[in-house]
Order: C-alpha cells, then structure tokens, then sequence
C-alpha cells in the first residue's frame, strides 16, 4: 500500500487533489481512498488529505502515520506544522516551489505548481490552482500513469487548462 | 456506471435508482452531500421526484409519513441533532407501519459540540420500530440504501429502515462505486394500507389499551419476520449483483479463539487488525455486526470477545457490548473507543484484543480500567 499525505491551505484545492489522486489511480486499476480530515475549516487554515493506492481492497480508515509521500502545496506552512511527521525513512517530499529543499537528506522534489497555474491564467477567486497541476507531477514520479490522471481531470473539469497545467508540471519537474 | 464517490455520494445515487416519490430533508453536517446531490439530480431532472426541502427535521419526517401514508415510496437523510429532532416522528413513522428510508450519517451529539463519527445518535432510537444497519464502504452504503426499500416495503415488514454510515470517516471518504439499474430488483411501491379516497378512513385515531396492545405486538411480529425478509434480499442482491451481505460479515472467525465485533468503519478496521494479530500467532477473528435492529443472534460460543462501542449509555454501558452479553451469554472484553471521531487505528484494536480482560470495561484513551 502506498501511501501519501497531502499538506495546503483551505481553498487550496488539497481535499480536491486527493480526490483526484483516487479517481487516477482507480483509472489506472488500483484500488484507492482519498479521505480529506475535516476539522474547523477555514480559508488559509492548515489543511490535511490523505491518498491510500493499493492493488488490494483498502480497508484502513484511520489516517495515515507514516506517509510514503509528503506533498506540500504551501511551503509557508513548513513553519507552523511539522509536515515530515512520521514519514518513512525511504518516504519523499513534493513541494510547491521553485526551489528544492534545503538542508535536508529527505528524498525530495519540487515543481513549481503556482507557476503553471499562474502562466496558464489558471486562477479561482484570486488563488491559483494547484491540484490539477500537482497530478503532473504525481505521474512523472510514476504514482499514477500520465493518461489517466489526464482522463482524471477531464472526467471532472471542463475547462482544458487543467489537463495542459498536468501535462506542464509533468514535463518541468526533474526527478 | 464504475466510478468513485464519497459515501454521501453512494447514499444519494442508490436514492435515485430507487426512484422515491417523495424526499423531504433538511441539510445537517455531514450528511449535507446527500440532499445537495439529491436536490441536483431533481433539478437536471435525472430523478422525477417531489423534492421538499423543509424547515427542520421534524417536518422532514412528517412530511415523509404523509406521502408514505399516501402509497409514495419516500426517503430521508438526516444526522446528529437533526435525528433527536425528528425523535417524536421517528417513532410514529414506524407506528403508523410506513416504509420510509432514511440514512443517518452517524455523528455524536453535544455539548460539546462535535461533528464526527460516533454511533450514539442512531442508538438513541433504539427502541423506536425502525430497523437499523450500518455499512462499512462506499458500495455496501450504496447496496444497503437500495436493499433498505425492499425490506422495508415488504409486505411481512412494514416498517421503516435506518441505512447508517460513520459521518466523515465513511460519508466524505472517496472509494469505488459500482453504481446500477436495479431493475426490478426494486419493484412499484404498493403500501396495503394507503389513502384511498374511494374508502375513507381514520388514520392514527384514540386507541385504546387493548387494540394499542396488539398494534405494538403487530411490530414485534413484523420486526421478527424481518430477518427472514432481510436474508431473502441480501440473498438475491447477492444472486443478481454478486455481493452479498448478512447479519455481520465474518472475517477469520472460522479458527478464532478471539473474536472482535465492532461496527462501521471501525469492523473493517479491525479486519487489519486481525491480519496483525496473525501474523504475531494470536488466531483472532473479526464480526462486524452490521444489523442493530432486528438485533442477530451470533455464534460466539467458546470464544473470547472484545467489543469496541462507538456509543455510550450512561449509567449502563457499552450498548453493544451489553447486547452482546445478553443475547449470547458471552462476558466481553468492553472497549469504549471512537467516540466523537476519536483516531482507532488497526494497531489500537490489537492492542485491545492481546490485552483483553473478559467482563471489563475500557475506556480507549482515558487510561482508566473500570
């Protein structure tokens, strides 16, 4: 079972990101839960999602304590939460950033999220949107295949610039 | 259709294969999803139904039992304090022998106040005439919600039926669904006892000691023939749909020497729990107990038994666990956990199970042994 805990901000688009994360890897025949902690929610508030990927049924519920993947869609919130609780030792890191992390033996990568979303207009009520282009980046770590996050996000946006910000982060980030 | 959705999501698409005439609801978290999917589906005219949206969840249920007492297949969501507030026409939905539907999107009760997953709401209406399950997955909330209309409309049944899953840790989760025409696996609502204009009569008039009597026996009688009813149902859904169900759904209890029932989510948890016990040699089983109401007889004998209630009766205790002791004879280890969305992980319930004293209470987290 693989298993990735996902780190934002309310309004972000987290709880969506792992709803996607799901629906791709269901596409790609795994089996899959995304289940978002809902606590006093508020715009800009530390959020958590969760993503569990197996070729098995899922049958945990309880949240997720020692995560294969930490993904960070704000870095701002690397100093208010301890993000890399209970990650595994052979576990990794996927910000939203433009540079990579610093100072650290963690296995890391970064791709600039907002970016994508910035240069392809790809904005809501004044927030970029970050987790269309994040599944980019989740396929070119080979979490889920390029198609299906692509059937993925068609299947629930409308409008194309979310595929293309995918397709954008997947080109951009190194691995 | 093969897709994912939520548990909500499951509830609200089982609700439009099932085609009820009438919804009356009122949006409570977490249960919300359902009627805003349900109020979507009316609106893009996916689902021809008389959608009520009402002032509180006393009118939702009045106004259920009026379109039920009228012959019209009618259905309801609901949680928590929207429960409690219907409490006085939950019971007379199930005195007037009407077939409603209901989900209870299982959430506990304040002060203080608490929007996550515990089991006491539903248990609060024990006593009422409804029969009661709790599911486990976003299928199985899909399953039991279509199934929930067949049994409750049955003609040996006549009563209504209270679909539960764990608010948030099932309803807002994101799974795999199976959705599907039922055909006529759910056929034309027919209630024997419906308005009819062409022969005019009272409904729920002055009753005396002795029919009153004999009305309450009458439920008895019918919650009895229930289990018959419910088995012959699972049984087909299992024949045409390939999934079946039961009373509880046996994990390893063939060889178990321990055996733990839990409910909802916290019973497939404890499946991996069972798989951890296994491999440390502990030859542990799992019974999550998926009817309340009819209450099932299970087979427990010579067998240690843990039970973890999501719930609480002051004063009393655990509602499961004494269910348990009084149906089956067995002293269970008596584990409070989960209350108001408490963290249970699988390792937890291992934990229960290997330091298990039958005949005692625990209280997970409180760190006190009563």
């Amino acid at each position: 079972m693989y298993e990735i805990r996902i780190h934002s901000r309310g309004g972000q688009g987290g709880v969506t990101a792992a709803r996607l994360l799901a629906l791709a890897a269901f596409r790609d025949g795994k089996h899959a839960t995304a289940c978002p902690f809902y606590g006093a929610e508020r715009r800009g508030a530390p959020v958590v999602s969760f993503v569990r990927i197996d070729d098995q049924p899922i049958r945990v519920y309880s949240q997720i304590q020692k995560p294969d993947l930490v993904i960070v869609l704000d870095t701002s919130i690397m100093d208010v939460v301890d993000v890399f609780q209970g990650l595994r030792e052979d576990g990794a890191v996927l910000l939203n950033s433009s540079h990579d992390l610093d100072g650290s033996d963690l296995t890391a990568y970064h791709v600039d999220l907002t970016g994508i979303a910035l240069a392809l207009d790809l904005v809501v009520a004044g927030s970029p949107i970050l987790n269309t282009p994040v599944l980019g980046a989740l396929a070119k770590l080979g979490i889920v295949s390029l198609p299906s996050v692509k059937e993925a996000i068609s299947e629930t946006f409308a409008d194309e610039r979310n595929v293309q910000a995918a397709e954008k982060a997947y080109q951009e980030m190194t691995v | 259709m093969l897709t994912i959705a939520t548990g909500n999501k499951a509830v609200a698409a089982a609700v439009k294969a099932a085609k009820p005439g009438v919804i009356a609801a009122y949006p409570i978290t977490p249960q919300t999803e359902i009627v805003e999917q349900i109020a979507e589906y009316v609106t893009a005219g996916a689902l021809a139904s008389e959608y009520i949206p009402v002032e509180s969840e006393h009118s939702a249920m009045a106004a259920c039992i009026g379109a039920s007492a009228a012959g019209v297949r009618t259905f309801t969501a609901t949680s928590s304090h929207g429960l409690l507030y219907m409490h006085e026409m939950v019971h007379w939905a199930a005195g007037a022998r009407l077939p409603i539907v209901m989900a209870n999107v299982n959430r506990a009760l304040g002060p203080g106040w608490n929007v996550w997953a515990e089991h006491t709401d539903a248990f609060s209406q024990r006593d009422t005439g409804w029969l009661q399950v709790f599911v486990s997955t976003v299928q199985e909330a899909y399953d039991a919600t279509l199934m929930a209309f067949r049994i409750a409309e049955h003609e040996n049944v006549l009563l209504p039926v209270m679909v539960n899953l764990d608010g948030f840790t099932l309803s807002h989760i994101t799974q795999s669904l199976e959705a599907f025409d039922p055909g006529d696996f759910i056929p034309p609502v027919r209630i024997p006892h419906a308005i009819d204009v062409e022969n005019p009569c009272v409904y729920g008039p002055l009753t005396g000691p002795a029919d009153y009597f004999r009305f309450r026996w009458d439920i008895e009688r019918s919650m009895r023939d229930s289990v018959g009813v419910i088995a012959d149902v699972e049984r087909e859904f299992a024949e045409r749909f390939g999934r079946s169900y039961g009373p509880t759904e046996d994990y390893r209890c063939e060889d178990a020497e321990v055996v733990v029932v839990a409910m909802g989510t916290l019973g497939k948890e404890a499946e991996v729990a069972v798989d951890l016990l296994r491999q440390e040699g502990v030859a542990a089983g799992s019974m999550r107990l998926r009817w309340f109401r009819p209450f099932p007889k299970l087979d427990l004998a010579g067998r240690d038994v843990v039970v973890i209630d999501r719930d609480y009766s002051f004063g009393f205790g655990g509602v499961v666990a004494h269910s348990i002791r009084s149906t089956t004879g067995a002293e269970p280890y008596s584990v409070i956990a989960g209350l108001g969305g408490q963290e249970v992980t699988h390792e937890d319930i291992a934990g229960f199970v290997k330091t298990r004293q039958s005949g005692k209470e625990f209280w997970f987290g409180v760190n006190d042994r009563v």
